[in-house]
């Protein structure tokens, strides 16, 4: 292993700064871990390394020239394959668009690209993100990097793995409920779910448009505020992108929690959270106690129904979002057909797996007609009851405390018979997607079979910053993050 | 019983282009008749990962009809998903507004038989146009993405419409109103302008609603009235014959004049109507409304009002008049330069309108010789067969009439020794219908006085005329 591909963001960012290495040595040397690991651990769907060799080079003539950079140039990064990349395959883990390639780059990459980021390839995930293990992806099978008999989380299970395997000194994934913090947490990665319309959603391939949005998955909490600061901002492509001064996400860091008061949710500990989980993320509100935040259980009645209202929402959504994947303009098209409905039956049969078929019939019949007050209507209305809960804590509280998943990192294909169960795992991370606000995800602890267990911040819309000073504050003082 | 004794009702369903320049989710141009997919870009082409942008021109243009169709527009209204498969439809949903509008409760006047008629606007909404199919026998079925996204406007009436006429003049008026507003060139034969008839019948004097059935996609105005005509006589019969009218889409077909069914309701698509998440709801202020209120001009029935007092034209005439504002405009611009305004109507609607054959009225007669052509008329300078064909002449290559009246002496001739010389040489001629008057058969005079005018090449005082021919043959033994 080099040792280059150890050091957070933050590190990169002064080192290349200094001239201690170049932008080209490092992407050689991901690329390089890459190629020792990816039989493995196989995070990436597609690895771009002449692309990347050609940007890092890019990059390091502009240093050359002395041309004034942005913190993260010249550090390679890998992408969720949900993200549209110009020129380069993206195919959300589906055969029906194996072959598919933009013709323009999704906001996130655009704003990276104006950062001169280097750009390893692509990373694999569930399915169109519908799935908590990146078992779903129709191409290949994501290992834990820390035990790889176990799945990585999902859907960006890529994203986290990529970083917890040192095959990407950061990544982006995207989350719709949990998909970037459950994995970051399986893998011990830092994750961040941030404000809806924070990050523009133009040109992520939608999964449920209402709940999506794209964060950083990083080794440090700095480092994550640190991708924010390129990737947030209002796009005029996006409807729901909302226009306000975001500031620097990195502002707070260094400060410490005293006086803060943190909610510890007494729904988030309720019937089916492991032991391992419960004692970690509780252990870690004793330590934030310690540091000289206030503690206190609360009650969000209402997040017990938000894991019923999330299905229904997303499922509606994604049942419309994907109705487009037809076969008719790009994509996979079935061979043999009669007639157009044929076409869009076989070439549909055929490019979607079981579970995205799944949500599209639970989708669909949660929008058809007689069954939509029921269903879909009954959902929005647990979605206001879901906000008013999440404000009512937050007029006292600044933060809420609770654990990203009952679970840690369970085996690969033990829960694949029982898509229930698997939902199931989903109860603690769908109430913030359902509620809009920002939720950071960090490693607190260890379980029994030495698997990480993530805990997640969650504060109110725009409380990044503060999200990041808190996640730093634990970091620093117990996860051996000293300021990197 | 029989056909006189059931009556249509008939709700219309009209979608409108609008003319912005861009289309409604996306900056590329909505210029008619480009080559294939050359307006296009990952948005309209609903490529993943392409988000919609609500063009705000769309709602202000939307808002202008519904003020200018008396709607109550909404302060709140949201954007829904129509979700169903076809292959000109890229995302597999339009974009279109469900149970919120943006234009509620409207209506509009016509003119009917009977006297004026209101038909109640039900709603208008927002809404994206859909590509085209093209078949060729080469290539198979290509699609053109150019319209995907030019933004729509689909106005509902309420089902208050009991004719084809009442359809006809309701479209008339409606297109009227639109084209003053000038959010639309309302041009049927581009597709800017479409209608859906919803037809059922019922026996008079009952209040429950038949069965009713849709004809898509009409593209003229006389269609819809031969689908309409076409359809009634078809319901009633099969009821009269004992069957029960189907719930169902109908094509209308232009070369039989017949409607075929198309669909039944079974089979009918159930949409999944749902609020669409990736746009925001549309607020509008009560300042915004009314600013924009403030940018409609003078409508078709405000037009009509003042012609019917200024002018004396009938109520009729005035609804001819306005049905098309730049025939509006061009009347009151001649009608500034006359004193026979009246007289320029009867011109223009008997005379001009049959000329015309376009969709809009184009006229090459600058309004400044139409106005002198009134005034010779009206100044009996000239009599009205010799305007008609003065009319007819103008209107090939215009010319300034009072030039050509003198330059070929088509003056109206009012010496009554002249006529009477015409009247002697008409009654020396014809003997046997001076006899025939004198018998009683007092409508012989007319064939003297035609044969006097021929006699006069048309340029005889008709009036004076009839007056001394008639004095002449009492005068015979």
């Amino acid at each position: 292993m080099s040792d280059l591909t150890t050091k957070s963001v933050y590190e990169h960012s002064q080192a290349l700064k200094n001239g201690e290495y170049s932008s080209v040595e490092l992407t050689k040397a991901y690329l390089g871990e890459i190629k020792a690991k990816e039989d493995s651990i196989g995070a990436y769907i597609s690895v771009n390394e002449d692309v990347a060799l050609e940007m890092a080079a890019a990059v390091d003539k502009k240093r050359a020239d002395g041309e004034d950079l942005s913190d993260i140039a010249g550090i390679p990064a890998g992408m969720k394959d949900n993200l549209c990349t110009k020129g380069i395959k993206t195919t959300c883990a589906s055969k029906i668009l194996e072959n598919y390639i933009p013709p323009y780059d999704a906001c996130v990459i655009e704003k990276l690209k104006a950062s001169d980021y280097v750009l390893l390839g692509k990373l694999n995930m569930d399915e169109f993100a519908m799935g908590s293990t990146t078992e779903n992806s129709a191409f290949k099978v994501t290992h834990n990097p820390c035990d790889i008999e176990r799945v990585p989380g999902g859907s960006s299970g890529g994203s986290a793995a990529a970083v917890a395997a040192m095959e990407a000194a950061y990544t982006l994934g995207s989350d719709t409920g949990g998909s970037i913090r459950q994995p970051a947490s399986f893998c011990g990665v830092v994750g961040m779910k941030p404000t809806y319309g924070t990050v523009s959603r133009y040109g992520l391939v939608a999964f449920a448009s209402s709940l999506d949005q794209i964060g950083p998955l990083t080794k440090t909490v700095r480092d994550n505020a640190m991708i924010m600061n390129v990737i947030a901002g209002h796009d005029r492509r996006d409807a729901t992108s909302i226009k306000r001064e975001y500031g620097d996400f990195t502002a707070e860091i260094g400060k410490d929690v005293k006086g803060l008061k943190i909610g510890i949710p007494k729904e988030f500990f309720g019937e089916g959270i492991s032991s391992s989980v419960k004692d970690c993320v509780l252990a870690a509100a004793e330590k934030y106690e310690k540091m000289g935040a206030d503690i206190t259980w609360v009650s969000m009645p209402s997040i017990e129904n938000a894991l019923s209202a999330y299905y229904v929402i997303s499922s509606a959504e994604a049942s419309s979002n994907l109705a487009r994947f037809d076969g008719v303009r790009y994509g996979v098209r079935a061979n043999d057909f009669e007639d157009i409905d044929e076409l869009y039956k076989k070439s549909r049969s055929q490019g979607f797996g079981a579970e995205v078929k799944r949500r599209i019939m639970l989708g669909t019949f949660a929008l058809s007609s007689g069954y939509y007050d029921a269903y879909y209507k009954k959902a929005l209305q647990v979605r206001s009851l879901v906000m008013k809960d999440f404000n009512a804590v937050f007029d006292k509280f600044d933060i809420i405390l609770s654990p990203v998943a009952p679970t840690a990192a369970y085996k690969l294909g033990e829960k694949t018979s029982d898509p229930l169960e698997m939902y199931m795992g989903d109860a603690y991370s769908v109430p913030i997607n359902i509620a809009g606000v920002p939720a950071l995800a960090l490693p607190c602890g260890k379980n029994s079979d030495g698997m990480p267990v993530g805990m997640q911040l969650i504060g109110k819309a725009f409380s990044e910053p503060m999200l990041y000073r808190a996640g730093a504050a634990f970091e620093k003082e117990y996860t051996g993050g000293a300021d990197k | 019983m029989m056909i006189k004794d059931y009556e249509m009702v008939i709700g219309l369903e009209v979608h409108v282009e609008l003319k912005t320049k861009t289309k409604i989710f996306c900056s590329c141009p909505t210029d008619f008749g480009a080559e294939p997919n050359t307006q296009t870009c990952p948005v309209c082409m609903g490529l993943p990962g392409t988000l919609p942008v609500l063009n705000g021109k769309v709602v202000d243009y939307a808002v202008k009809a519904g003020l200018a169709t008396n709607c109550t527009i909404a302060k709140y209204s949201k954007q829904d998903r129509k979700n169903y498969f076809y292959p000109d439809l890229p995302k597999a949903y339009q974009i279109s507004q469900y149970d919120l509008p943006l234009c509620e409760n409207g209506w509009l006047d016509i003119e009917t038989e009977n006297g004026p008629k209101k038909i109640g606007i039900t709603r208008i909404h927002i809404e994206e146009d859909a590509g085209k199919l093209v078949h060729d026998d080469t290539h198979g079925t290509m699609i053109d993405c150019n319209r995907c996204g030019v933004p729509l406007i689909e106005i509902v009436s309420e089902p208050d419409i009991r004719s084809a006429e009442e359809a006809k003049a309701y479209l008339q008026k409606l297109r009227a109103i639109i084209l003053y507003t000038g959010v639309s060139d309302c041009k049927m034969q581009e597709g800017s302008l479409r209608c859906d008839v919803n037809l059922s019948v019922r026996k008079k004097g009952t209040e429950k609603f038949g069965t009713r059935t849709e004809m898509k996609n009409i593209n003229s105005f006389a269609f819809v009235v031969k689908a309409i005509e076409y359809e009634y006589k078809r319901q009633v019969e099969a009821i009269e014959a004992g069957e029960t009218i189907v719930q169902e889409t109908r094509r209308f077909d232009p070369d039989s004049g017949k409607t075929f069914s198309m669909r039944t309701k079974e089979n009918a698509n159930d949409y999944r109507y749902f609020p669409d998440p990736d746009l925001p709801p549309i607020i509008l202020t009560d300042d915004e409304i009314k600013a924009l209120g403030t940018q409609i001009p003078e409508l078709p029935d405000a037009r009509k009002k003042k012609y019917i007092e200024q002018y004396e034209l009938s109520a009729y005439d005035g609804e001819l008049l306005t049905n098309d504002k730049s025939m509006a405009d061009y009347f009151e611009a001649a009608a500034a330069n006359t004193k026979y305004p009246k007289l320029l109507a009867n011109m223009m609607i008997s005379e001009m309108m049959r000329l015309i054959t376009t969709e809009n009225f184009e006229c090459k007669i600058s309004p400044e010789h139409m106005a002198c052509l009134a005034s010779l008329a009206g100044d009996e300078v000239i009599n009205s067969s010799t305007a008609k064909k003065l009319l007819v002449r103008m209107w090939e290559n215009d010319f300034d009439p009072a030039e050509i009246v003198k330059a070929e002496n088509l003056e109206q001739i009012n010496d009554e020794a002249i006529l009477l010389g015409y009247i002697r040489e008409a009654i020396e001629a014809n003997p046997r219908s001076v006899a025939d008057y004198k018998r009683g058969k007092t409508i012989a005079a007319k064939s003297i006085v035609g044969q006097a005018m021929a006699k006069s090449k048309g340029k005889a005082n008709p009036v004076k005329l009839s007056e001394l021919a008639i004095a002449e043959i009492e005068k015979c033994d």
